[in-house]
């Protein structure tokens, strides 16, 4: 009981979601993709890795004997967030989106068009391309905060 | 006059605030003693084991996350094990001691939440929970920092992991070794000499060494019975044989015992995450394995040591790209089988004590 | 007098102003009892049910922040509202009543609850006086013990017809568990009742020149022990159990009947908490502030005790709960009496300047209380109420099943 009573002053460790957000890790695979028309080949190994299936690609050729992409489409409804497509790209052309604040009333709605995953707010994810690491903000743990920059450098010299 | 006496059906679930999910169990009471007790499960069948088979090697990553889902890491530490033994991949140090890193830090967090629902079984109006689900926070804020979930990692990949860590990953892992031994002793100290905690748990649900091993329990149950056998020490896998560590064990297979071993094996879990940190090498993380593995024809089977037990899994390959047969050993079914043994005859409080202290997660038992 | 005097007071100055007002109708004295009693009720009620809705609000803000969190933050400042939110939103809830339960009982029994919670009310006394208690009855102490054990056929009348398996187990463990703590309760004030020489509450609290926990620390103990198990309360809450019998008695219950015995629990918890306030910290009394707000602050204080074990401690077994009630309670409020009754004859023989503290006996009465608490857990071991010590396993614990599983069960 003695310890319960210590409790009662330590501060809280939840945080208030809607006004407060903590800057989530920067390989999160959050709720969207993110895709690339200009280093897209058309090659879909993407579709091929995903282990349910759910991106749909058309492609068709054009003159000079290239692939043009005509329409991707991810279900994101059945979608289960592995990251499997995003490292199997060997064009670097698709990416995980950082959002996760995608909660639709229907089903329909999760179907993410070109449209959606070409949308410049999209922000993207270090999730298989660690070369954007260092451009996402650091991510903030719930219980210990930051980790601190000097502790980082101590640990790697 | 005699009067005719029925037998009290109930059954408890399969929503229940205490079944972990969708899960029932039958039981027949006599009053308040339970006569008898039958595990109903299936709630949750999703038939990973033939979903398996049509899909490739690399694609079946992220279904074993989906079985244990309070310990994905192992889970996929234990498959990764089995196709690298099928197809005969060798895989770097480095990855090598980031998977025992890993898996570590996933026995702690699960075995955390096996306390703190044993706790909240027994009555606890959450608080001690939610102290342990602080201590697991920390954990699954570094598998976030390293792999970008929380919950199904899918990190580990044939050859090694998918990714290398971030630098700021060690640090926090070395600040969370350094407090942990504290937060346990604290923990402890709120059941471990709370007389009503010893009332309710100690001499309830005994579970006999003889009896644990003709039911082929694994895991922390097999060891508060008394029987010394860990598969990271008697058949080493990863670089296992590289640390010291105890294999703590308990004597009478009581609650109370696999309270003590879980709280016990969480220190040893500690200790070796200790040395794996000093001992971590730099280099590469992953071999190239072709994305479209075809492992030569064969069987293989490969088991680890998962927080609830030993977990194995059988392959069969025909030569092509998806598993021919893909079985799973849960260690929550089996260990899941004793139960009947263990709670005839007691209260129902003490089956519902008996049943936490099994700890079992119901996406494992049904697959 | 003063503005300040008549709030210190407050409760029974504006009882008797509204009495000295109707007598000067010339009404009938039987008319003037009646109008009397219904400000009295009226007061009551207002004393109450804010109360009621903090305790609410302060049971999960106060163990929210035991467990590290802030707990219900969002409605109004500091989440006061929440309890108004949480009954409006019970209110527009479907009344479910199970198909083949009994109608009727289903529906009288959160009412049978929520007025035995609120008629223990009438004797405590808030204000100095007879006119403090809306009833100031010369039996007092009977009234709360008739009126406190009335739960007990509410809670059984909401598990029989519910026709729920859950429930009716919750009901039997209620019946079991309310009436062998009746026991050692009763008995656990008679010691006060020695002390005071009466059963009036006033004159209990008129007597009280200091707290009676200081002389009767073994009755304010089995007192609160036993009131914890009366109220159903973690860690004495077999009958509610939500982790072994989803949530005991009111498993059927939904929307208004719901909330009408969520609300006649924390009533009946309220009443507890003013009982003990009344019987061992003193009631009212309290130096240079309200009488009112002494009473109010050792009945927080009480309910924060409460809280507080709530938070920390788990479920007793029903077997432990039983004999801890019979084996352990029951001889030490015994005991308790018998010294207490030694010593109110040795009190009134020898010791007539003593009234006003005696230090004596509260020092004697608190080595007795600690060395028989201490003693007797240990007996209490020995006679197989506690803990099965590993090494003496009992295979069969309840003779026939379990020893042998190859037996066929029907």
């Amino acid at each position: 009981m003695a310890l319960t009573f210590r409790h009662l002053f330590r501060s809280f460790i939840t945080t208030q979601y809607p006004e407060k957000r903590l800057s989530t890790s920067r390989r999160i695979r959050g709720q969207q993709f993110v895709w690339r028309s200009d280093l897209c080949t058309g090659c879909a190994t993407c579709a091929k890795s995903c282990p349910h299936g759910i991106i749909q690609i058309t492609t068709s050729t054009n003159g000079d004997n290239r692939y043009v992409v005509d329409n991707i489409e991810f279900d994101t409804g059945r979608c289960m967030f592995c990251g499997l497509c995003v490292e199997a790209c060997p064009y670097n052309a698709l990416y995980m989106g950082r959002s996760y604040e995608q909660a639709r009333y229907s089903r329909k709605l999760l179907w993410a068009d070109m449209e959606t995953l070409m949308d410049p707010a999209n922000q993207v994810s270090a999730y298989g391309h660690p070369e954007l690491e260092w451009r996402i903000p650091r991510q903030s743990l719930l219980v210990y905060g930051q980790i601190s920059q000097e502790m980082v450098d101590e640990e790697n010299d | 006059m005699e009067l005719e006496a029925q037998p009290f059906v109930i059954n408890f679930g399969p929503s229940h605030p205490s079944t972990h999910g969708v899960f029932r169990l039958r039981t027949i009471l006599d009053g308040e003693v339970i006569v008898d007790v039958e595990p109903i499960f299936g709630y949750l069948h999703r038939g990973i084991e033939k979903l398996a088979e049509g899909r490739t090697y690399v694609q079946n990553i992220p279904f074993t996350d989906r079985l244990d889902y309070l310990a994905s890491m192992t889970a996929n530490h234990g498959y990764v094990l089995a196709v690298e033994k099928l197809a005969g991949i060798e895989v770097p140090e480095r990855a090598e001691y980031l998977r025992v890193i890993m898996s570590e830090l996933m026995r702690i967090s699960s075995h955390l939440m096996a306390v703190g629902f044993l706790t909240n079984e027994l009555g606890a109006m959450m608080t001690p929970l939610l102290y342990m689900y602080r201590e697991r926070e920390k954990i699954l804020d570094l598998f976030e920092m390293v792999c970008g979930q929380r919950l199904t990692y899918n990190y580990m990949r044939f050859g090694g992991v998918s990714h290398d860590i971030p630098r700021e990953f060690l640090p926090a892992v070395k600040k969370f070794v350094r407090e942990m031994p504290g937060f346990i002793d604290e923990y402890d100290q709120l059941l471990k000499e709370n007389e009503i905690v010893l009332a309710r748990t100690k001499g309830v649900g005994i579970l006999p060494a003889d009896v644990a091993i003709n039911y082929s329990v694994s895991g922390p149950m097999l060891r508060a019975s008394g029987v010394k056998w860990d598969i990271r020490k008697d058949d080493p896998y990863s670089v296992y044989d590289r640390f010291d560590f105890d294999i703590p064990t308990g004597s009478a297979g009581d609650i109370y015992d696999r309270y003590r071993q879980r709280i016990e094996e969480m220190r040893q879990s500690v200790r070796i995450l200790e040395q794996a940190i000093e001992q971590i090498p730099p280099g590469e993380v992953c071999t190239k394995v072709p994305s479209l593995l075809r492992p030569p024809k064969g069987e293989v089977f490969a088991r680890i040591e998962a927080p609830k037990g030993e977990l194995g899994y059988y392959l069969v390959s025909d030569g092509s790209i998806a598993p021919y047969r893909f079985r799973v050993r849960p260690p929550a079914l089996i260990n899941l089988g004793v139960l009947r043994y263990m709670s005839r005859g007691w209260k129902i409080g003490d089956l519902i004590a008996i049943f936490g202290s099994v700890d079992i997660c119901v996406a494992e038992v049904d697959r | 007098m003063s503005v300040w005097e008549y709030i210190v007071d407050l409760f029974v100055n504006v009882r008797t102003d509204w009495i000295e007002w109707l007598q000067g109708f010339n009404l009938a004295s039987s008319l003037i009892i009646l109008l009397d009693s219904l400000i009295g009720i009226i007061l009551m009620l207002i004393f109450v049910f804010p109360i009621v809705i903090i305790f609410i609000w302060l049971e999960r803000r106060f163990i929210a922040w035991m467990q590290l969190r802030p707990g219900p933050n969002r409605c109004g400042p500091f989440g006061l509202l929440q309890p108004i939110a949480d009954a409006i939103k019970t209110l527009i809830k479907e009344l479910i009543m199970p198909a083949k339960g009994d109608k009727l009982v289903h529906w009288l029994a959160p009412v049978v609850l929520f007025f035995s919670g609120l008629m223990l009310f009438a004797v405590i006394p808030i204000g100095k006086g007879h006119l403090g208690a809306l009833a100031d009855l010369n039996i007092g102490i009977l009234y709360i013990v008739a009126i406190g054990s009335l739960s007990v056929t509410a809670i059984f009348m909401a598990g029989w017809s519910s026709n729920n398996k859950y429930a009716l187990l919750g009901a039997m463990r209620a019946v079991a568990q309310l009436v062998s703590y009746e026991v050692p309760m009763v008995l656990s004030i008679v010691g006060v009742v020695l002390i005071v020489g009466s059963l009036q509450m006033s004159e209990i609290v008129g007597q009280q020149s200091y707290p009676f926990i200081l002389v009767q620390p073994l009755g304010c103990f089995i007192y609160f022990i036993g009131a914890m198990a009366e109220l159903n309360r973690s860690p004495m809450d077999q009958i509610e159990a939500e982790s072994e019998l989803t949530t005991g008695y009111f498993t059927e219950y939904s929307g208004m009947k719901f909330a009408t015995f969520f609300l006649g629990e924390y009533i009946s918890t309220l009443a507890i908490a003013t009982i003990v306030t009344t019987l061992f910290l003193g009631g009212w009394k309290g130096p240079f502030l309200p009488v009112w707000f002494w009473f109010v602050f050792k009945v927080f204080a009480v309910f924060l005790v409460i809280l507080w074990m709530r938070a920390t401690l788990i479920r007793v077994r029903i077997d432990q709960i039983m004999a801890f009630s019979w084996k352990f309670l029951l001889p030490m409020a015994l005991i308790n009496i018998f010294i207490t009754a030694a010593e109110v004859l040795i009190w009134d023989k020898w010791m007539s300047g003593w009234e006003s503290f005696p230090w004596p006996f509260i020092f004697v009465n608190w080595a007795i209380a600690v060395v028989l608490i201490l003693l007797w857990s240990k007996i209490f071991f020995k006679l197989g109420g506690g803990r099965v010590e590993v090494g003496e396993v009992r295979p069969g614990y309840s003779q026939g099943y379990g020893a042998d599983l190859q037996a066929p069960v029907s």
